[in-house]
């Protein structure tokens, strides 16, 4: 029974339905719908991001070299990598090349970015649908201690350092303040690791939230300021002195050294802690391969972290570029941004108008005119939806698609494309994950694989930030010090109409951003990022997407307390403050679940 | 750097998102008080925007802190209310009507679990008439609070003894908070 949807997936909406809503942990905002059947396990999944986006509008008329400040204030967490991606748009469209060492230095801010996101993600947004905060009290210190030697050097595993932590806990907790520990479902009988495994990671998860302060001090020390770093279309804005003492801004060799031992502690932080309780937690979960999704059919990664500057092509790219569909991991196809046929939106189910629903736009001709109605079957009202009708318009996401095809992007998306191109550094890492767990390639393609995927992308980011730490030091020892190109700052020396577009790879997936400009100003600004991928509504032809494809099947423990579905989700780090806008103020006060 | 007593370092902090209409107050409050006063050495003022965990090394690094911040307390559009010590985590996670709302009441209780929480709290919040006007400007009477908030802390300030001064000279553009088209006044220039 039920529908076959072309990308292969069976749903079945008649049984029980089950409303998340918001799914917490995440930024931004989202609700999850699913039916389960007599067994609870997922037969249909609707996922809905009930906010708002148009940058574009905001945008329209203003002076493109600011456009960073603007896209930077879209989301709280992305801020520098959409600031990249705009002054990428706008020297594309402008055709400003940037020097040698505003290459490395945005590399290395992008690369500290990741690793700042998937430690503050893995620890504190989704460690804990995993780890057991409660379970943790009744650990034995002792028998804790012996399990953390046996995983890693890391000096802090005495124990008495457990015991001490353990102690700090129960404070905490007995205090009433669960703080960033609430709303878990504690005891659930979905965590299965045992009461030492939950100490050790919840001491990680305070090292990590001291740690991570660490990490964003390249920002400050490259960008200027933080937590809203400074960027310039045609280069970076700190100037590079390297006899200069303490000028204020300019990067001199006591600067430099302070960001070199910083990635020394990355390294070791990622090595030595974050990916080893990535693999012990895995351990436990072997069993639990729920949530692939799409991801063992089609992913897609744009590509990112330049080798020289000014080449975006796959080649020049470290972080891999191209987009696997149908599985076959054997073909690795190439990515056009500029294709208006490649990567097109879809807005059947989502809350938008279009002259012609059954097309899709290309990013430079994108609209954004709301139209928010429910489907028939939906239920309650339009300030307080019961129940979606996915049958209808249900989303303020759009459907963004590569050739017709849903695509999952992130880091296992990244890593599959690396995989599949027989890159080493992509392949051999993944094989021994693996390994070492004793699981197939196939256990990649779920939850687990992609919390994997991100931990082994922290630690190939840490090592390329040494990479290009130490190319920049060579290149302005080489006498090299320039790090911006003014020659078309002026808008005079522009032409009178231009377009372009600029792409990273985010932390949670791939983004990118398309820009016209129009004697100077900017007449339309589309930006398409990660979470509008893998959390898009049905398309015209009735695929799923990412987040929905990757909750069927799926069996719950309990279908009052829906750690699956918030585990699975969390797993993309998804980030709705930049896909979406809020759509109403007095909608929904903490996570509530409801079963119908 | 000059040290400070270890009791006395405090954070002026703004957050919220300047893209949506009131959503804007706190960042839009710091940024008129570094426009209009200098404070001494002991006193860092922060647009802390929508960064949720990022936050948290400032909170550690501060033993007292003043957030500007827009809140649903249900009153009337633009009603000031300020609010102290224990109330302030719970104030910002009893209605949760914005998208870093439950990031801060985190942030609180992160840099709480470390140990290394701001002894005290004040939160000078405004009540939001419009958080749906994307790219928006900050409504009238959310506008006209702004100075009052601006009082506000300052009392507050001298509570804790320090002095704030008037900036005899207008802050020159680079040295203000929010450049590059995002200031106040540049943001609300909204092109039809």
């Amino acid at each position: 029974m039920g529908i076959q949807t072309p990308n292969g997936f069976n749903l079945d909406n008649s049984g029980k339905r089950i409303v998340v809503d918001p799914v917490t942990r995440i930024e931004g905002h989202m609700r999850v719908e699913v039916n389960v059947d007599a067994d609870n396990v997922i037969r249909n999944a609707v996922s809905t991001g009930t906010m708002w986006r148009g940058i574009e509008v905001i945008l329209k008329n203003r002076d493109p070299r600011d456009a960073w400040a603007f896209t930077e204030r879209i989301c709280g967490v992305c801020t520098g990598t959409h600031a990249l991606t705009s002054v990428r748009a706008v020297e594309n469209a402008l055709g400003i090349t940037i020097p040698e060492n505003a290459n490395s230095i945005r590399n290395l801010m992008q690369l500290a970015l990741q690793v700042h996101d998937h430690v503050v993600h893995f620890y504190h947004l989704h460690a804990l649908d995993w780890v057991d905060v409660v379970s943790a009290l009744s650990a034995d210190p002792r028998a804790t201690s012996t399990l953390a030697q046996s995983i890693s050097s890391w000096p802090l595993s005495s124990p008495g350092y457990f015991k001490d932590l353990q102690t700090r806990l129960k404070k905490f907790v007995e205090s009433g303040q669960l703080g960033p520990f609430k709303n878990g479902y504690w005891g659930s009988k979905a965590y299965k690791l045992p009461p030492e495994a939950n100490l050790m990671a919840v001491a990680h998860y305070l090292e990590a939230l001291d740690f991570q302060k660490e990490i964003v001090k390249i920002h400050t020390i490259f960008g200027g300021k933080n937590p809203h770093p400074n960027w310039l279309v045609g280069g970076v804005p700190c100037p590079i002195n390297v006899d200069g003492t303490g000028a204020v801004g300019a990067i001199n060799m006591e600067r430099l050294n302070l960001i070199s031992s910083i990635i020394d502690r990355i390294i070791e932080f990622n090595e030595m802690v974050y990916l080893p309780d990535v693999a012990a937690i895995g351990s436990f979960y072997k069993d639990w391969l729920y949530g692939g999704g799409i991801s063992g059919q089609s992913v897609l990664a744009y590509g990112d972290v330049p080798e020289h500057a000014n080449d975006y092509s796959a080649k020049n790219l470290k972080l891999p570029r191209g987009a696997i569909i149908n599985g076959n991991l054997s073909e690795v196809l190439p990515v056009d941004h500029a294709n208006p046929d490649e990567i097109q939106e879809f807005v059947v189910h989502s809350w938008y108008k279009y002259p012609d629903e059954t097309k899709g736009l290309h990013p430079w001709d994108g609209v954004t005119e709301p139209n928010y109605v429910l489907g028939p079957n939906a239920k309650g009202t339009k300030t307080a939806i019961e129940q979606l009708d996915e049958g209808g318009k249900y989303s303020w996401i759009k459907a963004p698609r590569w050739n017709g095809h849903a695509m999952e992007v992130g880091p296992l998306a990244r890593w599959v494309v690396g995989y599949a191109q027989n890159k080493a550094e992509f392949k051999d890492p993944v094989d021994k994950f693996l390994k070492d767990l004793n699981l197939p390639m196939s256990a990649l393609f779920s939850t687990l694989g992609r919390t994997a995927a991100r931990a082994l992308e922290s630690v190939w980011a840490g090592r390329q930030m040494r990479y290009f730490q130490d190319k920049l030091i060579a290149n302005i020892k080489a006498g090299d010090s320039s790090t911006a190109n003014v020659d078309k700052w002026k808008p005079e020396s522009w032409p009178k109409e231009a377009k372009g577009f600029g792409f990273t790879e985010a932390p949670r997936g791939a983004l990118a951003h398309w820009i016209k400009i129009k004697e100077t100003k900017i007449d339309n600004y589309q930006c398409v990022v990660p979470t509008t991928w893998n959390g898009s509504p049905r398309d015209p032809k009735g695929n799923i997407g990412a987040f929905e494809a990757s909750l069927m099947n799926t069996p719950m423990v309990n279908p009052e307390q829906p750690l699956e579905i918030l585990r699975t989700i969390h797993s993309f780090d998804p980030c709705l403050a930049c896909s979406t806008h809020v759509m109403s103020p007095d909608g929904q006060e903490l996570a509530k679940v409801k079963v119908r | 750097m000059p040290t400070f007593s270890q009791d006395n370092r405090i954070l002026v902090l703004g957050i919220g998102n300047i893209l949506w209409a009131d959503e804007g107050f706190g960042v839009r409050a710091v940024e008129e008080f570094h426009r209009r006063y200098a404070v001494p050495g002991n006193v860092t003022i922060l647009d802390g925007g929508t960064q949720g965990l990022y936050l948290v090394n400032y909170l550690e690094e501060a033993d007292r802190m003043i957030v500007f911040d827009a809140i649903d307390y249900g009153l009337e559009p633009g009603q000031l209310k300020l609010v102290r010590d224990d109330e302030v985590p719970r104030f910002t996670g009893a209605k949760k009507m914005s998208l870093h709302q439950t990031g801060f009441q985190e942030v609180i209780s992160a840099a709480d679990l470390l140990g290394r929480c701001p002894k005290h709290l004040v939160l000078i919040g405004c009540q939001p008439l419009d958080l749906e006007d994307w790219g928006g400007p900050l409504t009238p009477p959310v506008r006209e609070q702004i100075s009052p908030a601006i009082d506000l802390a300052c009392e507050i300030l001298a509570e804790w003894d320090v002095t704030v001064s008037r900036r005899s000279a207008p802050l020159a553009q680079s040295e203000r908070l929010l450049a590059n088209d995002i200031n106040h006044a540049n943001y609300e220039m909204r092109p039809a």
